[in-house]
């Protein structure tokens, strides 16, 4: 009886949306990055644009600042032919106070395809799914989740691997606020992949072991792993009232990735921007071997794959008709 | 003091329901007689055919004791377009309420004899049900000076509470214990540690971790429920705790009642019937201060409510607009509506499945409440003021945004289908509901 009064069947149909790495299943991780993979290809045979979504919609709306995420987004919009509008909070209608409802249905009224949206707080994106018929990409909620992060993150690892099952991937540093962390863990247990997260208990949130993953807060845990995923330290984490860490010299001095702690094989990743010289060593980052820069350009891909897959996939049976487009 | 509009008392006879008065120890199908708003006699159904009054068919349904709520959100005075005492006491008596008691958190909050007295006119004036006001303990809820919590009892509080915050310092709390004796109110603590639920969202466990929430952990609750217990303890005075979510409290409250520490507390339908379970879907209709726990904290308030530990059921009612509730889960202020749908969700949820006995809920509905505060409980019996509620138990409705009489729909049974229905409220003498 009890289960009658829990929540309803979920709000959003699961693959209508990408909302959160919870949404999909192993299959579809594995659609998206065959077709990441493709989209790969066919760039480098120097075909720059596809005709894939000519005529069709995305708008993107960031409500806090990114490089990376923004101009993959548009760039991957564009690639495939389709329109693309780029909105940022500021010098927008949020300046003046406009409230999301507000402008998602402004937003709406256009008739996107697609928005594509960053807000800094958790739920912000499932809000405008409600209130608009456009598909929605999560592109970062609060401290919640960054799917295409973790999708990218996923195609970066495929590529210099050559598989996601069963490799071991140690997470290090402040998991507590990091969205990237929390996608990558639900991302690399559906792949099959081995997961430790790495750092003081103050920046492991209670509880996330139900994910699927182990926890250590001794650096030296990351001997093992085939994979050491350092996560970006802020700033704001040591301040009064707060006391996350000490400080950041201590932070670094126990948990930063250095050579020394590194052994000869291993690959290390960054979902950006560094702080270099805190969660990592500039000469870490700038390794010949390490995958920070095969992540960046996995970003372009993996967007793409994104939003041909929501706006083909579903209903069944264009995507067969699409598909012959990529190829 | 309870307040309402003045009218004449009923003449009704409601005819061959189950009246069940669990404190009275009634169950059976009797006629219950109201005359001029007093029960005048409970009879053999039939027994006599006309009396003149309006006659109630009550066959097939429950009569009991009406309900009493001793925590309710008002939002007057400042937040008339949430709710105000006109709108809050109907949708009470929807409810099966008979008396309820509005919490001082307002705008500006009910710290004067000045803003208690306002209230208690404008009561006079529009509430449909009794009405009750507790005061603040603190100037301005903000904890740092005692409120004039004498002229305030003499102005008709009914206790005092700084709802929606703690009083952070155990030294102001032990002061406002032992000025409160001389008032014969209790205090009735709202139990966090600010410093452990700082910016915290959602109950801290494997639901906020994996969601990303900034964590509200249970431990904050229950730290602060046995500095309560110990000061009222080291005092020897008696305290009321508000909407207790965790299984610490519970057993924090459990060994101080047996050490003879005179102390009550209360529990909301909400963390009853849910789980932080429920907040994966994100909506801000499921968030609330504090937060839906863990199902170890749900089973431990419910054996609470079963063995008396917990007396009350509160419907901690917390009316928000509706542009305040359509943000981000993260932006979302804490608080769900609960006036309207408490009994069909605790019948629904813990009656119908064999979890809690009827009379208990009843018992925890109505007298319990009512003990706390010193008010006169309503029960079924000849002399006695009728407050009454006539209850179908087959009855299936469903929880819909238009339905309410609240001014807010901030409720989180919406869409659900509820069994267990309202069909007469009669309180303090009169016909409440349907009105």
């Amino acid at each position: 009886m009890r289960e009658e009064l829990l929540p309803p069947a979920p709000v959003l149909p699961s693959r209508r949306h990408l909302l959160s790495i919870g949404d999909l299943t192993a299959l579809d991780v594995e659609r998206l990055l065959d077709t990441a993979r493709s989209f790969e290809l066919s760039l480098e045979r120097e075909v720059k644009k596809l005709p894939t979504l000519r005529g069709r919609t995305v708008v993107n709306v960031f409500y806090e600042s990114s490089t990376r995420t923004s101009a993959s987004f548009e760039l991957a919009a564009k690639r495939l032919s389709a329109d693309t509008l780029s909105i940022r909070a500021a010098g927008s209608s949020v300046d003046k106070g406009e409230s999301l409802k507000d402008t998602a249905l402004t937003l709406g009224a256009y008739e996107p395809d697609v928005i594509v949206i960053r807000h800094p707080q958790i739920g912000a994106p499932h809000l405008v799914a409600r209130l608009t018929r456009a598909r929605i990409v999560n592109a970062g909620d609060g401290t919640h989740q960054h799917p295409t992060q973790a999708l990218l993150d996923l195609h970066a690892l495929r590529g210099a691997f050559g598989r996601l099952e069963g490799l071991h991937v140690a997470i290090v540093g402040d998991v507590s606020h990091s969205r990237v962390a929390r996608s990558l863990v639900q991302a690399l247990a559906l792949v099959g992949a081995h997961v430790t997260l790495v750092g003081p208990a103050t920046l492991i949130p209670r509880g996330i072991e139900a994910l699927g993953c182990e926890i250590a807060h001794e650096i030296e845990a990351i001997g093992a792993a085939d994979v050491v995923y350092v996560l970006r330290l802020q700033h704001e984490r040591m301040q009064a009232g707060a006391s996350f860490v000490p400080s950041l010299r201590e932070y670094t001095a126990r948990w930063g990735i250095t050579p020394a702690r590194l052994r000869p094989g291993q690959r290390v990743m960054h979902p950006g921007p560094m702080n270099r010289g805190v969660e990592i060593d500039p000469r870490v980052a700038d390794a010949p071997d390490a995958l920070i820069e095969a992540q960046v350009r996995a970003g372009l891909v993996v967007r793409m794959a994104v939003l041909y897959d929501l706006l083909t996939t579903s209903p069944a049976g264009v995507r067969e008709a699409s598909a012959a487009e990529v190829a | 003091m309870l307040v309402a509009r003045p009218g004449p008392g009923a003449d009704l006879v409601v005819r061959g329901a189950r009246v069940l008065d669990p404190v009275e120890r009634i169950d059976a199908v009797l006629d219950v007689v109201v005359d001029g708003g007093v029960i005048s006699a409970l009879e053999p159904p039939g027994a006599r055919l006309d009396n003149g009054h309006r006659s109630i068919d009550g066959r097939g349904l429950v009569l009991a004791p009406a309900f009493v709520d001793p925590h309710v959100h008002l939002r007057t005075p400042g937040r008339e377009d949430e709710e105000t005492i006109a709108s809050g006491t109907r949708a009470a008596a929807a409810g099966g309420f008979c008396a309820i008691l509005a919490m001082p958190n307002t705008d500006p909050v009910v710290d004067s004899a000045a803003v208690l007295g306002a209230l208690v006119e404008t009561a006079r004036a529009e509430a449909v049900i009794p009405v009750g006001h507790l005061a603040a303990i603190t100037r301005g809820q903000e904890g740092a000076q005692l409120a004039e919590l004498g002229e305030l009892a003499d102005g008709g509080a009914v206790g005092f509470s700084d709802d929606g915050r703690p009083v952070v310092s155990a030294g102001l709390l032990r002061r406002a214990l032992q000025y409160a004796a001389a008032t014969g109110r209790r205090l009735a603590l709202h139990c966090e540690e600010p410093s452990l639920s700082r910016d915290g969202q959602v109950h801290e466990g494997t639901v906020s971790a994996e969601l990303g929430f900034a964590p509200y952990p249970s431990v904050a609750e229950s730290l602060m429920v046995e500095r309560d217990l110990a000061l009222a303890a080291y005092e020897g005075q008696p305290l009321h705790l508000l909407h207790l979510s965790a299984r610490g409290s519970v057993e924090a409250l459990r060994a101080a009642q047996e050490r003879g520490v005179e102390a009550s507390a209360e529990v909301t339908p909400h963390h009853l019937c849910l789980t932080d379970e429920a907040v994966r879907t994100l909506d801000p209709n499921r968030k609330m201060n504090p937060p839906l726990r863990a199902e170890a904290d749900r089973a431990a308030l419910l054996e609470a409510l079963r063995d008396g530990t917990i007396s009350s059921i509160a419907s901690d009612h917390a009316p928000h607009a509706r542009h305040e509730k359509e943000v981000p889960f993260e932006a979302a202020p804490f608080g769900v509506t609960g006036l309207e749908t408490a009994f069909a969700a605790l019948y629904t949820a813990l009656v119908e499945p064999g979890l809690l006995a009827l009379e208990t809920l009843l018992e925890r509905l109505s007298h319990g409440p009512a003990r706390v505060y010193g008010l006169e409980p309503p029960r079924v019996a000849p002399g006695a003021r009728a407050n009454l509620v006539l209850l179908d138990l087959e009855r299936r409705w469903r929880v819909e945004e238009r339905g309410f009489r609240s001014l807010s729909a901030n409720s989180w049974l919406l869409g659900e289908s509820l069994r267990g229905a309202v069909r007469l409220t009669v309180a303090d003498g009169r016909v409440a509901f349907p009105g």
